[in-house]
């Protein structure tokens, strides 16, 4: 029996871990569709954004209360991961707690401080459940997150809330076994805040004890698997693409506009036609239309953001009513390259459907409410830029369809001809000067 | 006190070059509220006794709007002529009065082949008093009076001029006071990537009338900008809001220029 759960357990370890890996390689294989590559310069920055932003969360800590939850969350997280070390080896070689005798004091210690950890991780959960469910936070009950969105939230705040007590009263049962003697269940000293439910489990036979243990163990160690693998269809995947994002965020100003070699070159060559090279041929297409156009770190952008809204919460044309949301061009991105990935792995191949990211994902509209000012940029915690796709798709727009409001096409066709957006004869550039 | 302005070519004809080239940009030069601030701004750098020149003719559009609104093309072909004329007159240093043309100048033309070190307007001005090359009336028309600064998007979040506005309005003997959203957090104008050459999209309010309620909210007399277009955007709000009369929105440079007194530097001539 013991041998056949092991057998078992190993199957579903390698399972999952095989699942798991084969939705990042279409994820990894959707991102590499983007046009430019990842920026890979100045790795001292990029290790520095890394350990601010991702790891020391600098940018949540605008908001201190959130910032200090989000923690509590994060840091069990990452913390807990040790204990399912453990859970995962024991799994395998049939062992229970492999690491006590190894570790001795320092063992209970490590459990009362990741038990602490998970009571925090339960309540923080039940508290950011109410201010979604409950409170209504205006960025979080924002039409955006309208339908599965929402529920993505939910499901992981629950699960996370369910994963928890499993933990906890795994241990609870396992203590009051430790009081029979069975040299199965080592003693490890008390642990506090499962000790808390040692009482409920006062009365309880040695056998039914024996299958609370176990069927919490096997819950816990099944719903992380399932954790595992719920985790790159979510939003939730920003817990291990945050790490990569603020490696490849941006290292330039704010304001700097990601240039456009081919469109430079092909003005150089108008300019002095002598440069060009006989086999110059121009470029085949300008901005972006689809994914196809878009920068490979838009993709990872688009797979790293959470949802959080706040983008969204500070973007001027939103705040006044406007469509365009920066979250929900966040999302339209993932959701139009979460459609390629299911044909991606039908046919093993990206074959053109007849949409488009522009028009039937995000409309003019949206794109033309953007004032690039630059406050979505400046807000996320992970170093996303919404304001980087709504510029590759107006370039689309513009260079390709020549589709722009008329007083634009007055105002480019002023700056080409009297080099001012606005029409004054160019000779009277320096006419204030006559004034002074 | 007239000032002569004196362009690069002025100064290339004498085999002479400017201590630093003064940007005016397209509202700067056209714009009839704007060229007050160019005014105010030409006799600041007449007073400190800055050598300086302008492109006049020679000057075009940076192409910021152009590639803000996804015309790159045209961006790249301004930026072309532009730093051809730069480089041309082997310009070192610039100052503009606009944070778009800042920003352009600054981040964008290097990679483009113009590599010039570029300042705004708010940042020269804070280097003048603080060297004591501009001297401010002290208890002059501003005690008592309340200022709020509006950040440009240009010149704070896009290159995190923050401090630099705010000493030269602190130099000024008035009281400073914050709008609720400020700094990195400013709310925009509503004028910036193209808007201000096109009608708002459908809403439920004006970008530029939900910021200059904040500015009002302050209870300030005055609403200093930093950039032509945000001091259209605000003048348009404060209209609408039927506020003329009680606040006035001024760029730092007119504030800085209502309190000036003659410099050393200009006594001396």
């Amino acid at each position: 029996m013991q041998l056949l759960l092991q057998v078992l357990f190993i199957a579903l370890t390698a399972a999952s871990v095989l699942l798991f890996y084969r939705r990042i390689k279409v994820i990894s294989q959707l991102i590499s569709m983007g046009a430019t590559p990842l920026p890979n310069d100045q790795p001292g920055k990029r290790w520095a954004n890394v350990l601010l932003l991702a790891l020391g969360q600098k940018k949540m800590f605008s908001k201190p209360l959130v910032a200090v939850m989000h923690l509590i969350i994060y840091a069990g997280f990452i913390i807990i991961n040790l204990e399912v070390a453990e859970i995962v080896l024991d799994g395998i070689t049939g062992h229970h707690r492999l690491f006590l005798p190894l570790l001795g004091d320092l063992y209970t210690w490590l459990i009362r401080i990741f038990e602490l950890l998970a009571a925090g991780v339960l309540l923080v959960c039940i508290v950011f459940l109410l201010r979604r469910n409950v409170i209504h936070i205006q960025r979080l009950a924002h039409g955006d997150l309208k339908g599965w969105p929402a529920s993505d939230a939910n499901y992981i705040l629950i699960a996370e809330i369910i994963l928890m007590s499993l933990f906890l009263t795994m241990n609870a049962a396992d203590q009051q076994l430790q009081q029979t003697g069975d040299p199965h269940y080592p003693a490890t000293g008390e642990f506090w805040v499962s000790g808390l439910i040692v009482p409920l489990l006062q009365g309880m036979s040695t056998d039914t004890l024996i299958w609370v243990e176990r069927l919490c163990w096997w819950l816990h160690i099944l719903g992380i698997f399932a954790f595992l693998n719920y985790l790159p269809h979510s939003k939730h995947l920003h817990i291990l693409l945050a790490f990569p994002n603020a490696y490849y965020t941006s290292l330039d100003k704010t304001g700097k506009f990601i240039n456009m070699p081919a469109v430079q070159q092909e003005v150089l060559y108008a300019m002095q036609p002598e440069l060009t090279p006989a086999n110059a041929t121009p470029p085949d297409h300008f901005g972006a239309k689809d994914i196809s156009g878009l920068p490979q770190k838009s993709l990872l952008d688009a797979f790293s953001c959470t949802e959080c809204g706040r983008c969204t919460a500070a973007c001027p044309a939103n705040q006044t009513g406007k469509l365009l949301s920066p979250r929900r061009i966040m999302m339209a991105t993932r959701d139009r390259m979460e459609e390629m990935g299911v044909q991606i792995q039908a046919k093993g191949k990206w074959e053109a459907d007849g949409k488009n990211l522009l028009h039937d994902y995000i409309t003019v509209e949206e794109l033309r409410a953007c004032t690039t000012c630059m406050a979505c940029v400046e807000e996320c915690p992970v170093g996303i830029s919404p304001l980087n796709i709504i510029t590759e798709l107006r370039r689309s727009l513009i260079m390709e369809e020549s589709n722009a409001p008329q007083e634009w096409n007055g105002a480019f066709s002023n700056i080409e001809n009297n080099f001012a957006p606005w029409k004054f004869a160019p000779d009277a550039r320096a006419a204030w000067t006559k004034e002074i | 006190m007239a000032i002569t302005v004196k362009t690069m070519s002025d100064f290339a004809a004498a085999g002479t070059s400017p201590e630093i080239l003064f940007w005016v940009g397209c509202a700067g030069s056209f714009d009839q509220r704007a060229q007050k601030v160019t005014k105010a701004f030409a006799t600041i750098l007449d007073k400190a006794g800055i050598s300086w020149a302008i492109l006049g003719k020679e000057e075009a559009c940076t192409g910021d709007p152009a590639r803000r609104a996804g015309n790159e093309f045209l961006f790249q072909m301004m930026a072309y002529q532009n730093i051809q004329v730069l480089n041309g007159y082997g310009i070192k240093k610039i100052v503009t009065t606009c944070p778009h043309c800042f920003n352009t100048l600054k981040n964008e033309y290097p990679e483009l082949g113009g590599n010039y070190e570029v300042v705004h307007h708010t940042q020269l001005l804070q280097e003048l008093i603080d060297g004591g090359k501009i001297k401010l009336e002290g208890g002059g028309s501003f005690q008592g009076k309340k200022i709020t600064y509006h950040d440009s998007c240009y010149l704070g979040r896009a290159n995190e001029v923050y401090e630099a506005p705010r000493k030269v309005l602190e130099a000024l003997d008035a009281e400073l006071v914050e709008m609720k959203r400020c700094r990195k957090n400013g709310l925009c104008c509503g004028a910036g990537g193209g808007q201000m050459f096109k009608e708002e999209e459908k809403g439920t309010n004006r970008v530029n009338f939900e910021r200059t309620d904040e500015a009002l909210a302050t209870g300030a007399n005055y609403i200093a900008a930093a950039c032509p277009f945000c001091h259209t955007m605000l003048t348009d709000g404060v209209k609408n809001k039927e506020q003329e009369n009680a606040v006035q929105v001024l760029d730092v440079a007119e504030l800085v220029a209502l309190q000036l007194v003659g410099s050393p530097t200009s006594e001396n001539k």
